[in-house]
């Protein structure tokens, strides 16, 4: 629109100078018009905008004005300013950065874990047309549908060594059953209790990507002489790299963040899971638990800071997959 | 241009007439929400029925089973004050929610059931009144000698004691019968009775020693002379700190040498899995306060065949018995009230005749801290048919309740509680030493103490 406004500019300016005033004029006119609309514009996005303002800049804001304060418990309820105080301690804080590494470990182990699956899911289901493939994509999907809380407590009691299965289907081999609730199982209960609810929800994701792809490219493929597996690993994987870049973002992210599930847990496992098993939750029982509200948001945007950081970084490696280049 | 413009109106219009209906959606409902609020003005909404609208309202916040009876109760018997309950939540849950209203400056309710081992937690922030201004002092007579000492501090009175957890061992007298070991009375004779029911067949443990159990693991510590923490709430600056001292590390010890023997189990306390173990036989004794019968009561699953027995907690020198408490709650009146004194009043009488507590006695097994039921005949005789008909007050609790001095509790217990869990999770886990995980503690705790501003004696 703006492009050729200018070409017709720059014609009739050339062409004939003595009707410059009117094509002026016009243009005068057009740049009225576009700055109505940039101000309409406002309007239409004002009942996001306030929302947006209300419940997230503003709450970050005071969030960021409280983290630069500080109230000990002893000092009365006296509210001290106190600079980045609070970040150099949060940095050197040596339970915020275990609960750093222990998420870092989660990614390193749960991400590839549930984009895999999501992603085997997927191709399979892609390549069958049975009435089999809807009732497994239904399948592999409900978990999502469940709620993350009910979903962690139904774990518990799977997991509980009196409740659970786990016993009976040992005992069925007279091996005794390993207790999935204790410090060094943890890790592992945890992560299945997430890969269980998101596979389903990254499957779809993917799947509808697939979808998308137009058949004839796979009968092109064919024709040349690409058997299913290649035409899965070189043709469908690298067509939805967008898909798979958003979802691992989402993962990422997700796990950066762990909260849920390990809270859950911890109502039958708190001696495997302490109150600061991840930041988040460190955050959580420092303002709700412990009072310490200035040093919680000082954890919380630390933490903000971290996935910022992470999720660039991995945007920035994959910009060429994800097409944000 | 002339439509444009006029659309542009239209929207202008439309978009205003939204607001307005919003704005008008969300006063109606600020408009409603008022109703209640007589003396938090945040409180909303009343669980019971108030009786006297025009009296003053009182908001409490408590989680007492059956506890609308005795609201009503209330509610019936004054004329000026009317209480407005909410249950906002169990211990931790309640309290987050007080600490967040304290911190937000409103939203607190005007009178809240605290137990006794958070008071200081609060009376640090500045959340509760002190209630000797009302004359709270001379109620010391008509309290218990040790939930009176939980309550002040100095000449402060900072709430109104209510119920308590003197502590006896609640155990199963079929099971000991069954396997020919007698009831212990002291802990060497616990530990021997440990090993006398394994020989014998017993596939359970004898009790329970849970790593998340807080205020019991304080109260099996404190029976051996454990003072942790020094604290005044008139210096609130300074603090001792006296974890890792000599005898909880004997108490400690203890315990670790029968878990790793195998006799003691280390389940989490307050979960299904030990809810189920309680009553199904896999523990032969359960440590108790004196609510712990109420709670066993609470719970599915029972073993039919079970014959519950009370006695008193086993000790550690039968010439110098001491007695411990275990939970036991309290009516503070916070600074958010906005009547203190009608407060007050609710704090003071809700629990102060003998029809509210024959109700609670009853209906939310909760045992009393005031003498005038305590020394009744009523209570002193009562049969439990749950323990067939054991006379449990007269016999073991109203010993343990009058025994009872007091326990200094610090003012960040739900931290203390916490570093604690995580300590003695690690020695059972690792089979580390009783002095490690206490020392653990103690250095976290000072550590702590010291970053929050406190001076450590």
């Amino acid at each position: 629109m703006t492009s050729s406004s200018t070409t017709v500019e720059r014609t009739t300016g050339t062409a004939a100078p003595g009707r410059r005033g009117p094509a002026g004029r016009r243009g005068l006119a057009h740049s009225k018009i576009d700055s109505k609309r940039q101000w309409w514009g406002w309007l239409y996005v004002a009942p996001f905008t306030a929302v947006f303002v209300l419940f997230l800049v503003i709450p970050l804001a005071y969030a960021l004005w409280m983290s630069l304060h500080n109230k000990g418990i002893a000092t009365g309820g006296q509210s001290v300013f106190v600079g980045l105080d609070n970040y150099a301690r949060a940095f050197s804080d040596p339970v915020f950065l275990s609960g750093l590494v222990r998420v870092a470990k989660f990614v390193l182990v749960m991400v590839p874990i549930q984009i895999g699956l999501a992603l085997v899911c997927a191709l399979v289901l892609d390549t069958l047309a049975t009435r089999l493939s809807k009732a497994s994509r239904l399948l592999i999907f409900v978990p999502y549908a469940i709620p993350a809380v009910i979903g962690a407590l139904m774990w518990g009691f799977l997991y509980s060594p009196r409740f659970g299965p786990a016993a009976d289907i040992f005992g069925i081999f007279g091996a005794t059953a390993p207790n999935f609730l204790s410090s060094s199982m943890i890790f592992g209960s945890l992560v299945n209790i997430v890969t269980w609810q998101w596979v389903g929800y990254y499957m779809i994701i993917i799947y509808a990507a697939l979808r998308t792809i137009d058949p004839s490219v796979y009968e092109a493929a064919r024709i040349d002489g690409a058997g299913g597996l290649q035409i899965a690993a070189r043709i469908k994987v690298p067509m939805i790299s967008s898909s798979m870049v958003m979802i691992l973002v989402f993962s990422l992210i997700g796990t950066l963040q762990f909260f849920t599930e390990p809270t859950v847990l911890r109502s039958v496992a708190q001696g495997a899971i302490p109150s600061d098993y991840t930041p988040n939750m460190y955050a959580f029982s420092l303002a709700f638990s412990y009072s310490q509200f200035n040093y919680a948001s000082t954890i919380a945007f630390a933490l903000g800071i971290f996935v910022f950081i992470g999720s660039y970084i991995f945007l920035f490696a994959t910009r060429k997959q994800s097409g944000l280049k | 241009m002339r439509t444009s413009q006029r659309r542009g109106a239209t929207l202008a219009v439309a978009t205003l007439s939204v607001g307005a209906l919003l704005a008008a959606c969300s006063s109606g409902g600020g408009g409603g929400g008022t109703e209640g609020g007589g003396g938090g003005g945040e409180a909303a909404t009343c669980t019971n029925e108030i009786q006297k609208p025009d009296a003053t309202q009182v908001s409490v916040w408590a989680w007492y089973p059956a506890f609308e009876t005795i609201v009503d109760h209330f509610n019936e018997t004054h004329d000026d004050v009317q209480v407005c309950w909410t249950n906002a939540g169990q211990g931790a849950d309640e309290y987050n929610k007080f600490s967040t209203a304290i911190e937000a400056g409103s939203g607190a309710p005007d009178v809240i059931m605290l137990e006794a081992e958070v008071l200081p937690t609060f009376t640090i922030l500045n959340a509760l009144e002190d209630l000797s201004q009302f004359g709270a002092g001379e109620l010391a007579s008509e309290y218990t000698e040790g939930a009176w000492a939980d309550v002040t501090n100095g000449d402060a009175v900072y709430a109104v004691p209510v119920d308590g957890g003197p502590m006896g061992m609640i155990y199963r007298a079929d099971i000991f019968e069954e396997y020919g070991v007698e009831p212990p009375t002291t802990w060497e004779e616990f530990a021997q009775a440990a090993q006398d029911l394994r020989d014998a067949g017993y596939e359970g443990y004898i009790t329970n020693f849970p790593t998340n159990g807080n205020a019991l693991n304080y109260a099996l510590f404190a029976q051996n002379g454990w003072k942790p923490f020094e604290y005044d709430a008139a210096n609130p600056t300074e603090i001792g700190i006296d974890v890792a001292s000599p005898e909880a590390e004997e108490v400690l010890s203890y315990w670790n040498d029968l878990i790793q023997k195998g006799l003691v189990s280390t389940d989490d306390a307050f979960t299904s899995d030990y809810n189920t173990s309680l009553v199904d036989g896999t523990y032969a004794v359960y440590l108790a306060a004196a609510w712990g019968p109420g709670y066993l009561q609470g719970l599915s699953d029972a073993d039919a065949e079970a014959e519950w027995k009370a006695a008193p907690l086993p000790q550690w020198d039968p010439a110098d018995p001491v007695q411990v408490n275990w939970g036991g709650s309290t009516f503070a009146v916070t600074s958010q009230a906005s009547d203190k004194e009608a407060a007050y009043t609710v704090a003071s009488e809700l629990f102060n005749n003998m029809d509210a507590w024959e109700l609670g006695i009853e209906e939310a097994a909760l045992f009393p801290q005031w003498n005038e039921v305590l020394s009744s005949d009523y209570f002193v005789n009562l049969e439990y048919p749950f323990f067939g008909g054991q006379q449990i007050n007269k016999d073991v609790f109203l010993e343990a309740a009058q025994g009872y001095e007091g326990f200094a509790f610090s003012p960040f217990q739900v931290y203390a509680y916490d570093q604690q869990t995580q300590a003695l999770y690690g020695m059972v886990e690792n089979g580390g030493d009783a002095a490690t995980a206490l020392q653990t503690v103690q250095d976290n705790l000072v550590s702590y103490a010291q970053q929050q501003g406190f001076t450590v004696k």
